[in-house]
């Protein structure tokens, strides 16, 4: 409950970003006036970047995009990894075979040099980080997806519907997807987090996209730029702590599903 | 191993063996708890079989689980339970132990999660042996398992399987071994034939009824398979929503019920070659109760093709129904309601 | 009973690839059925039963020989198999197993008639097959989930499910033995009406004997893959005449006058089927010297009686 509620107040507060903070701030070119480095007594809630930027301003648009990419790459990687679970599961054989080792070579490949690479050939922005974290991320919900897969197949329902002259999508998408979905949400606000992370990742190394403000991308302009020698905490202190609130969140929200969606507890009501 | 002189008949002089007063078990749950045992008396005497049966919901696998208090934490269980004149409900913890096994021991039946899957057989006996004698060395525990499984009717050399590598029937008898283990004078057979083949159940019956002679175990076997308690047991009782609702010697129990319910459960097994059976199903219209929402009286009524007014309303118990015999029901003779 | 037979099989051979070799599940089985017929299968694990009643419904594919719907050959293709799972449906051992835990009463009845695109109205037609079934009034069930209701409704819920394509052949393997002792007697009940009242033909596959004298019209007893033993139910069951027959029959509870024949062991696994009778190592006629005795010991051990009573003394 405690994750929802941090949730809650986090989207609430990215939706409500052009209520709250004027998007001018984000620009450089507008806050020339403003004294940079400044620190929160001085000038507004949490001071100034290097460029005299309102870092509240920042970490209030900054949050936009880390949901941003949180939620779509998630999405990316939920759906690829969806797919390919099921498909696996369900037909196992040399179909099975070949998915799961495409799924495995994945797995193997180490993710921070491949989306350097990525990143590197496709540019810095937003739809590309995206894109990357996506790509990547698959493997691992579609291994747990399959696995599960494997053991609803052999229920007597699916007999049953099989029985009835079902053709193979029809048992897939009306047996096997609504008793696997459980297992599919509980993964997905738990991949969230680790999405997010990589975000802010390739974000410090410098991968994401300069132009727009997210977490990750304003701890790399604090380091760049020298806030930690001039202990300007205001600047990578918050980002970083935002990063670890909604990820805590998520992952809170996510144990707390998959408890209330193990089917052991539905079996139990009989 | 000792043999002990198995006596020819049950004597019922000598104090019984396992004695069973007002016992109640109640399962925890939101609000009044769920009621699964309501008021047992049982009596068993050295070297007797009783046989209990029931249904789904009757309570039969929670008395059992009562005897041993195998029950899981936070069950309420009250009443007497007396094994060999001790106790089992006050014991302390550490007598509680020693006589698990020793004195009385369950027999489960052999699904495959009865034991466990990644520990070979020969290893689990040996462990309920080694768990009650101090000191014994491994070779000793390994002849003495090895004696177990030849006298339940496996070669020795199975010890070294795994439960899977078993058949259905195999795993039965691992599991008679198992109870067997220390020498209790009391077996509690809960559902002991229920998954097997018919053959495979004539071999484990006649294992059971060689082995009681033998060490004149007393036998509480627990099944909803009626006709196979008529076989083998000397005395029959009848579960029905906790309580019991007919009790006496098995041939006439199953021949002359008393009580409808008991009727109604034999018509459920066809008797090969009588012609009353032949394409006539007979069953029971409706679901055994839920012990949280029992019928107020008594508790077959809304099932029973013999009631009449008084049955809603009345609370029945066992009355006497011939001798040596009871029902709880008003029509039996017994039974001072006026029909 | 009309004069066609509704169902026939033919040599037929069902294979499964084991931990050890193939096991031959169904191993040459020949077999006939009619409308309106009730037929008990019976036979011990391991007797190849189940594997025959999925082969009959097209679950599995025979390795060689022949399914026979109404006189046309089963196909395997997806055409074929769609049509003919309308014509014969398979009732589960287990109903909650067999119903999807997230499908309300209403969607598990009402799948079948929407793969097969029955035409009508849905809703009627799932009313219909649930007060067929016995679940009064039909309306209070469609949005019940499984969980909610007892065993024995749970297996109304399935044979509704069945029945609402009009099949003509309905194999129920283990029907009742799953449910509760006293349900079981409404449940064949139910079954036994449904079939005088539509002429489906009925196969109840089965271990328990005591059932088939309940409710089957014909009896066919198998081990080991083939048929042994085939009859009507009373001259079989009062009369048997295959030594694994008889044994059966002396071992089921209610039996007393008989002497019981327990066998050792239990049925050896398909994948090593003994050579000729495949009864012969635990047959009581060997092993009390009676198979010699009647001078047809050689043959047991060496021919496989292809013909029904599967048993060289019953032919000699």
């Amino acid at each position: 409950m405690i994750g929802l509620a941090i949730l809650v107040a986090v989207a609430a507060m990215a939706l409500a970003a052009p209520l709250l903070a004027d998007e001018a701030g984000l620009r450089a070119i507008n806050t020339t006036q403003n004294p940079t480095f400044a620190s929160p007594s001085e000038f507004g809630p949490l001071g100034t970047d290097s460029l005299g930027r309102d870092v509240m301003t920042q970490f209030i648009w900054g949050s936009r995009i880390s949901l941003l990419v949180g939620l779509a790459a998630t999405a990316i990687a939920v759906l690829i990894g969806s797919v390919v679970g099921i498909a696996a599961g369900f037909f196992g054989g040399w179909i099975g075979g070949i998915l799961m080792r495409i799924t495995e070579w994945f797995l193997v490949i180490p993710f921070l040099p491949l989306a350097i690479v990525l990143a590197a050939i496709l540019g810095p922005s937003v739809e590309n980080i995206i894109f990357v974290i996506g790509i990547t991320s698959w493997p691992q919900p579609a291994r747990l997806i399959r696995a599960q897969v494997l053991t609803l197949r052999e229920r007597e329902y699916v007999d049953r519907s099989r029985a009835l002259g079902a053709s193979n999508w029809h048992l897939m998408t009306r047996h096997i997807l609504p008793n696997v979905s459980p297992l599919i949400l509980a993964n997905t606000t738990l991949t969230v987090p680790i999405v997010i992370l990589s975000e802010a990742t390739l974000s410090f190394l410098g991968l994401g996209d300069p132009s727009n403000a997210s977490w990750g991308q304003m701890l790399d302009d604090a380091f760049e730029t020298g806030a930690v020698t001039q202990e300007a905490w205001w600047y990578f202190v918050p980002p970083g702590l935002g990063i670890m609130l909604v990820v805590l969140a998520f992952t809170l929200c996510g144990t707390a599903l998959e408890e209330v969606l193990d089917p052991r507890l539905r079996d139990k009501r009989r | 191993m000792s043999v002990e002189p198995a006596p020819a008949e049950p004597t019922r002089e000598v104090a019984p063996l396992l004695s069973v007063r007002d016992l109640h078990v109640t399962y925890p749950s939101a609000g009044a708890g769920i009621p699964a045992v309501r008021g047992v008396d049982l009596d068993l005497a050295v070297g007797e079989t009783l046989g209990l049966a029931g249904e789904s919901g009757c309570g039969k696998s929670s008395l059992a689980g009562a005897l041993l208090r195998l029950l899981p934490r936070g069950t309420e269980v009250t009443g007497d339970v007396l094994l060999d004149g001790e106790n089992v409900l006050t014991m302390k913890p550490g007598r509680l132990r020693a006589v698990r096994w020793t004195h009385a021991a369950i027999v489960f039946q052999g699904a495959l999660h009865s034991l466990n899957p990644v520990q070979r057989v020969g290893n689990q006996i040996g462990e309920a042996i080694r768990l009650h004698s101090r000191g014994v060395s491994r070779a000793a525990v390994s002849k003495r398992v090895g004696e177990l499984l030849e006298l339940v009717g496996l070669p020795a050399r199975r010890a070294r399987d795994y439960p899977h590598q078993l058949s259905g029937g195999q795993r039965q008898r691992v599991l008679i071994g198992l109870a067997l283990a220390c020498e209790p004078r009391l077996l509690i057979a809960d559902e002991p034939t229920t998954a097997l083949d018919v053959m495979v159940q004539a071999q484990v019956l006649r294992l059971l009824d060689d082995l009681q002679q033998r060490f004149g175990l007393g036998i509480i076997f627990i099944t909803h398979d009626l006709s196979t308690l008529a076989e083998v047991c000397q005395r029959l009782a009848v579960m029905y929503a906790g309580r019991i609702v007919e009790e006496g010697p098995s041939d006439e129990v199953f021949e002359a019920p008393a009580h409808p319910y008991t009727r109604a459960l034999a018509g459920a097994f066809p008797v090969i070659g009588d012609p009353a059976f032949r394409m006539q199903p007979a069953g029971l219209p409706g679901d055994p109760p839920d012990p949280r929402y029992l019928p107020s009286g008594c508790p077959f009524h809304p099932r029973c093709g013999a009631a009449v007014q008084v049955c809603s309303s009345t609370h029945v118990e066992l009355w006497p129904a011939g001798p040596d015999r009871s029902a709880a029901c008003v029509h039996a003779p017994g039974s001072p309601v006026p029909v | 009973m009309t004069g066609a037979p509704l169902l026939e099989i033919r040599d037929l051979r069902v294979e499964y690839p084991a931990r050890h070799g193939v096991a031959r599940a169904v191993d040459g089985v020949n077999f006939e059925m009619r409308s309106g017929e009730i037929v008990a299968l019976v036979g011990e694990s391991g007797c190849g039963k189940t594997t025959l009643a999925r082969t009959i419904v097209g679950l599995q594919r025979p390795a060689e020989g022949e399914v026979r719907f109404r006189g046309k050959p089963l196909g395997h293709d997806r055409r074929s198999l769609r049509d003919h799972r309308r014509a014969a449906q398979l009732i589960f051992q287990d109903p909650t197993g067999a119903l999807n835990a997230r499908q309300t009463i209403y969607e598990a009845v009402a799948e079948g008639v929407r793969i097969q695109q029955i035409p009508g109205d849905e809703e009627a037609l799932v009313a219909d097959a649930l007060a067929r079934a016995g679940l009064r009034p039909p309306e209070r069930f469609f949005t019940r989930y499984p969980y909610e209701v007892s065993g024995g409704q749970r297996q109304r819920v399935v044979i509704a499910g069945a029945m609402v394509l009009n099949p003509s052949l309905l194999v129920a393997d283990e029907p009742v033995s799953s449910l509760d002792a006293s349900v079981r007697g409404e449940i064949l009940a139910l079954m036994l009406r449904l079939v005088r009242e539509t002429e489906v033909g009925m196969l109840v596959v089965t271990h328990d004997l005591g059932l088939a004298w309940n409710v089957a019209d014909r009896v066919a007893v198998m081990y080991l893959g083939r048929i042994v033993e085939e009859g009507g139910t009373e001259d079989l069951l009062t009369a048997p005449r295959h030594p694994y027959t008889r044994a059966l029959l002396s071992v089921v509870p209610e039996a007393e006058e008989v002497e019981r024949q327990i066998l050792t062991g239990e049925a050896p696994d398909p994948t090593r089927i003994p050579s000729g009778c495949r009864f012969h190592p635990r047959c009581p006629l060997v092993e009390s010297g009676e198979a010699a005795r009647l001078g047809i010991e050689e043959r047991c051990r060496s021919e496989d009686p292809l013909f029904v009573p599967a048993c060289h003394a019953v032919a000699a």
